[in-house]
């Protein structure tokens, strides 16, 4: 009984299943091929999964194309995502024509050579600030332009500094913010609150504080590093701030601080829209430096971006769309859509103090603030920051003291970058 | 193979009447090339094999080659890593944190287990006894396994807050001090663990109920008997009887708490430092944890924790082979 079928059919069926296998796998790859070739669509990806289909933004992505005489086909990713997947997509040959980057990656992925330069483009960038503009560059080539910036202060909840007689405008160095918080203990409140998690979001908290002592990412364990992380140290053992800063995201560090039990809040200047609508008066300082004055807080925010294309025809209009997104208008369009931006140019900041001069603080604080990949270091920053958040971690939770944890991150990034 | 000859026989005479219609005449059948029948089975089988080719031998073979070279981005896209060898392996084994993310995964992996299965086993055998309110007592149980496993981290982390956390609420009540469950290096292995347990228990429970039901109930009323108490059956019929159920759950349990990444990663992202950095967790880091992925290391400490799953998979066999020849 075993040879009672038909072996001619089966075989056939068998055969048309892997074939049909065979071609979705090819119906997809002529898919993608077909939004590369030079046809009228033109591929987007950002970071800004919350703007759906017809929103404001994907509006203006669209109109952008318009003007430019192509339809722009939009993809959003989450952040992470993004990066990963124009890296795959590179790998597979057909990048997106325009990618909204995150700026440390900006130079990860300018150095595996994936990013056509501004020069290639034809942009003129003259008009960006420099220390704004710094994190895309890499080896004197500028790999894009930034859309807008977002930075770290620290808002206060001005109720809280009332109730234990703290003037904010006092608080202008390290000492008297410590003494600030002091009083604010002594007044039964938490001082402050931030977010020392083990993530890049930990380095990105804790560099204000790391550059404002004057050290440098290129020597972990200077004595001004040292006394950064001792700073912080101390505030957790006196209790200054929550023992829970040690695993905190930006996210809850926020959280915290909308309980109204908390002085002072280290975040971006994605919050404001938030802190005006908390239930309690709230204000924005900037971070001090040690000692006085204004410390560089890293800056945060997109890159706009054009991989690699092998049609070098397409970058014309590339250029376009690029140019419509970064006038003034454009800029301060972007702020507002994203509550908020702060436009990269003089121009667009003005622009934008005019329709909202609450915005002043953030504005000097982008002005003062500084790229993560700067000073050339580019893909050695991620590295470096690992070894940082790590070293502040060991040092909060109390594994080692700062000065030990210090040394022995910057032993592994020697070991690691050689 | 009968109902497919017939099923074909049919569609030949009467276009898809079904499996009633009468076999084909076997003298027509024997026309057939004898090697045509091979021919056959491997077209049956293809599919399968393009599934397991596809889906398991490549990822596999793709891991195996990321870790015997050196992928940074840029060879990542242009595909011309450099071929290293044994190297990434080298600097996994002597890097600092080799020694201590063994440590963890030893310590999260059999503590988990230990207790999942000793708490799963118990209440098993709990539930064994129909009671008013059993089921939905023991439907509850499962919950863990229901929730999404962010949503159980993260109640979990924030149950464990050290200043505003249930459990230091809880504590305080009875004068004990703050305890910093998941900022402190001393305790922050024990916490993820704990929650861990907890979402293991369902599974083993599972389990371990239904090898329950395999055994029979004679047995039970013989001890019973014979004088012998509850102890006595459970350690006499339950657990000997019990012993093939209890050695898969085990394994299964190893491999799924040898590959945990969530839980920790939502509720310490490794830390503090790299207190509950786990392999699984120190792999995932490197790939994707930090802003420079390094796939290569990553994908070689994902190779050593297959080769330990692996390892466990071959000794249960042995043990299996040996009870089965006994």
């Amino acid at each position: 009984m075993r040879s009672t079928f038909h072996t001619a059919t089966t075989v056939t069926a068998a055969l048309a299943a892997i074939s049909l296998l065979a071609s979705c796998s090819g119906g997809d790859a002529e898919g993608e091929d077909g939004n590369g070739a030079a046809s009228g669509t033109y591929t987007w990806w950002d970071p800004y999964p919350q703007h759906e289909e017809g929103s404001d933004w994907a509006n203006r992505v669209q109109t952008c194309g318009e003007e430019a005489g192509v339809t722009i086909e939009r993809t959003a990713y989450d952040t992470t995502a993004l990066t990963n997947q124009t890296i795959l997509a590179a790998q597979e040959g057909n990048s997106p024509d325009v990618v909204l980057l995150d700026n440390p990656a900006v130079s990860t992925l300018s150095e595996s050579g994936l990013l056509s330069t501004v020069d290639e483009l034809g942009l003129d960038t003259s008009a960006v600030d420099p220390n704004l503009v710094a994190a895309g560059e890499l080896d004197g080539e500028t790999y894009g332009i930034p859309i807008g910036a977002n930075t770290l202060a620290l808002y206060y909840n001005e109720d809280v500094l009332e109730e234990a007689g703290v003037d904010p405008a006092s608080v202008t160095d390290w000492a008297s913010l410590t003494s600030a918080l002091e009083d604010i203990q002594a007044s039964g409140n938490e001082g402050m609150t931030f977010a020392g998690i083990g993530t890049e979001e930990g380095s990105f908290q804790f560099l204000p504080w790391f550059w404002g002592s004057g050290a440098d990412l290129t020597d972990l364990d200077s004595p001004e590093a040292v006394e950064a992380l001792e700073l912080w140290k101390g505030w957790v053992d006196d209790g200054l701030v929550p023992n829970t800063v040690i695993n905190n995201s930006q996210n809850t560090t926020w959280e915290e601080f909308l309980t109204g039990n908390f002085g002072f809040v280290e975040n971006g200047t994605w919050q404001v829209n938030s802190a005006a609508d908390a239930e309690f008066p709230t204000g924005v300082i900037e971070i001090p430096a040690q000692d006085g004055g204004v410390a560089p807080a890293p800056t945060g925010g997109e890159f706009i971006v054009a991989p690699i294309q092998d049609d070098v025809e397409r970058y014309d209009v590339t250029r376009q769309i690029v140019e419509c997104m970064t006038t003034p208008e454009g800029f301060v369009e972007t702020a507002n859509t994203f509550a908020y931006y702060i436009p990269p140019t003089e121009e667009g900041q003005d622009a934008l103090l005019e329709e909202n001069e609450d915005l002043e603080t953030w504005v000097s604080a982008v002005q003062e603030a500084k790229g993560r990949t700067s000073d050339n270091l580019g893909t050695d920053y991620p590295v470096i920051s690992e070894e940082l958040w790590t070293a502040v971690q060991n040092a909060l939770s109390g594994s080692a003291t700062p000065q030990e944890a210090l040394e022995e991150a910057q032993a592994n990034v020697e070991a690691e970058l050689g | 193979m009968t109902t497919l000859a017939e099923t074909k026989a049919g569609r030949g005479s009467t276009g898809g009447a079904g499996s009633d219609v009468p076999p084909a005449p076997p003298e027509k059948l024997r026309r057939r090339r004898p090697h045509g029948t091979r021919w056959a089975a491997i077209g049956f089988a293809a599919p399968l094999l393009v599934y397991l080719v596809l889906f398991y031998v490549y990822p596999l073979w793709r891991n195996i080659d990321l870790s015997i070279h050196d992928y940074n981005i840029r060879a990542f896209v242009q595909g011309d890593a450099d071929f290293v060898g044994w190297q990434n392996y080298v600097e996994i084994f002597s890097s600092s944190i080799f020694a201590q993310a063994l440590a963890n995964t030893a310590f999260f992996t059999i503590v988990s287990i230990a207790f999942q299965f000793a708490l799963g086993l118990a209440l098993a055998v709990f539930f064994r006894n129909y009671f008013p309110l059993s089921a939905p007592l023991r439907a509850l149980f499962l919950m863990p396994w229901l929730l999404p496993l962010i949503v159980s981290a993260s109640t979990w982390s924030w149950m464990l807050n050290s200043e505003n956390g249930i459990v230091n609420s809880f504590l305080e009540a009875f004068g004990v001090g703050q305890i910093n469950w998941l900022t402190s290096p001393e305790t922050a292995l024990l916490s993820v663990t704990l929650a861990n347990i907890w979402l293991g228990i369902p599974f083993c429970l599972v389990i371990l109920y239904s090898g329950l039901q395999n055994i029979p109930e004679d047995v039970y009323e013989a001890a019973s008997l014979d004088g012998a108490g509850a102890w006595r059956q459970f350690w006499s019929i339950t657990f000997p009887l019990l012993r093939p159920v209890s050695a898969i759950t085990l394994l299964l349990g190893l491999v799924y708490t040898l590959k945990v990444v969530d839980v920790i990663w939502v509720m310490t992202a490794g830390g503090p430092g790299s207190s509950t950095t786990t392999l699984a967790i120190w792999s995932y880091r490197e790939a994707f944890g930090t802003g420079q992925p390094d796939f290569s290391p990553a994908a070689a400490v994902g190779n050593i924790l297959i080769l330990v799953a692996l390892l466990f998979g071959v000794i249960h066999l042995q043990l299996q082979r040996r009870q089965e020849a006994r």
